[in-house]
């Protein structure tokens, strides 16, 4: 029995075996899901509450020490600010903007307050390649200025166009987001800035798995007040901010064609293959290269043999 | 037994009558077991105290409204009767002896540990008293402002980065600066 191999069985083999390669890859990378610390904390947003006083606005800005306002924080004609066609969106100078939105039907807007919703599984922190973002047991998601290299890929990455950049500042590359006042409220059990200042309790600070317990209470208990649904139960694969509403999320801003799964298990097939395609893929390329040219290499030397 | 004596075992008779069958209207407390004005100065920080009107506001709307069932009035939220439907008059009604200033804080992170809690959402004192006045104001449409209840004070201020020119502060109040 001839066992030779040729080309075409080569050929067939290789791509039976990457191929199967790339499943058995994938399926270890699906069976690692992480489903967030468990005792991580988190903050139930309710909307129906909000009177957009900004005092969460003006709180983070002392706790954090950003730069004055243009406006003071009581003016409210900053909720009439578009920008591009956009409401007020956080930047260099604020990690958490208030917007006015008004509602057809209802007498009264509702106002929404943006930051960084901390997800379980944060899209900014796998696409970070110098692992500048960190996502801590408390449920905060921190970012390390010193490692960061000012690439801004996680701002592509954000869902929510949460994290921005400190354009002013052009030797010093700086992301700058909400950290859940991490470092000087967080650790030492205390809530952060925003939630303490809020005066109509909008804000409720608390472990996850019990503001998802206060906030299906509240949608039980104040029949037809709410939309039954929680925004950031399960939305980006889940976040530690989550917002209760008494309109259609979509009608207060919200985008709700965010997936419900984390937004890295988009890239987490992909990415598992990479490191094969650059140890394999060079070999089996370079394979193909010399198989093809060694018939003509094989020529060239009889006929260079011949002329000797 | 002399008269007075008698008097006073049938006044405490009386009384054990009104313990044991709460919810006579008669017994329950109204407006004038109130005082006329409260200051209500507990948080006062970044805003004066507030002088509150509670004589017109009793005239304005029920105790329940405000106190919920700790002024032995019966006519509740459903959510509420479940459990207090013949709740009597509570020894406390003032709102800092159920909502406490302190809110968030490690200690009411945890409380939920315990299997009896029911109250699992109780808002602090001072969302206790914003969102009991403010829905309120704002159907009446009474002040719902912030400064329509309570006057900003310097700290407060300066928290919200209001300038000397421009800002809406009053004209008394910029030139005591």
């Amino acid at each position: 029995m001839n066992t030779r191999l040729n080309r075409r069985g080569f050929l067939q083999g290789s791509l039976a075996a990457g191929a199967a390669a790339t499943i058995s890859v994938s399926n270890n990378s699906q069976a690692a899901t992480f489903e967030g610390y468990p005792e991580s904390m988190g903050v139930l947003v309710d909307l129906s509450r909000c009177v957009g006083c900004r005092s969460c606005e003006a709180a983070c800005n002392k706790e954090q020490n950003l730069p004055a306002p243009a406006l003071p924080f009581n003016d409210f004609s900053v909720f009439d600010e578009m920008m591009h066609g956009q409401k007020r969106r956080t930047d260099e100078t604020r990690y958490t903007v208030v917007n006015r939105y008004k509602i057809p039907g209802r007498e009264h807007p509702l106002f929404r307050k943006i930051q960084c919703n901390h997800c379980q599984e944060p899209a900014c922190l796998t696409s970070c390649f110098v692992n500048a973002y960190t996502k801590t047991p408390e449920g905060a998601v921190i970012y390390n200025a010193d490692v960061c290299v000012g690439c801004r890929t996680c701002m592509v990455a954000c869902p929510f166009y949460i994290p921005t950049f400190r354009y002013s500042s052009a030797f010093h590359p700086r992301i700058m987001k909400c950290v859940f006042c991490y470092d000087t409220r967080l650790t030492k059990g205390k809530p952060p800035a925003c939630v303490e200042a809020c005066p109509q309790e909008v804000l409720t600070f608390g472990r996850r798995t019990d503001l998802l317990e206060k906030g299906r209470q509240r949608i039980r208990e104040n029949a037809g007040d709410y939309v039954d649904h929680i925004y950031g139960e399960h939305e980006a694969g889940g976040t530690a901010w989550m917002y209760l509403s008494p309109a259609p999320f979509e009608q207060v801003g919200f985008d709700t064609t965010v997936p419900k799964e984390p937004i890295l298990n988009y890239v987490k097939d992909f990415l598992s293959i990479v490191p094969m395609v650059l140890t394999i893929w060079p070999a089996l390329f370079a394979g193909f290269h010399l198989l093809a040219h060694r018939k003509e290499k094989m020529e060239q030397q009889k006929k260079n043999e011949g002329e000797v | 037994m002399n008269t007075k004596t008698k008097a006073v075992l049938a006044a405490a008779v009386l009384m054990l009558i009104g313990v044991l069958h709460p919810g006579q209207p008669c017994l329950a407390m109204d407006e004038h077991d109130a005082p006329d004005t409260v200051t209500i100065n507990a948080l006062a920080d970044l805003y004066q105290p507030v002088e509150f009107s509670h004589k017109r506001h009793t005239k304005l709307t029920r105790c329940k409204d405000c106190h919920h069932h700790t002024t032995g009035q019966q006519d509740m939220d459903v959510n509420c009767v479940r459990c207090h439907a013949h709740s009597p008059e509570a020894g406390t009604v003032s709102c800092k002896d159920c909502h406490t200033q302190k809110q968030f804080y490690p200690e009411q992170v945890t409380a939920t540990d315990n299997p009896n809690l029911y109250h699992i959402d109780k808002p602090g004192l001072k969302g206790a008293y914003h969102l009991n006045c403010v829905p309120c104001h704002v159907k009446k449409n009474a002040p719902s402002d912030c400064e329509g209840c309570h006057a900003l004070t310097e700290k407060g201020k300066k928290f919200f980065d209001i300038k000397e020119k421009g800002a809406p502060v009053s004209k008394k109040e910029s030139h005591a600066h």
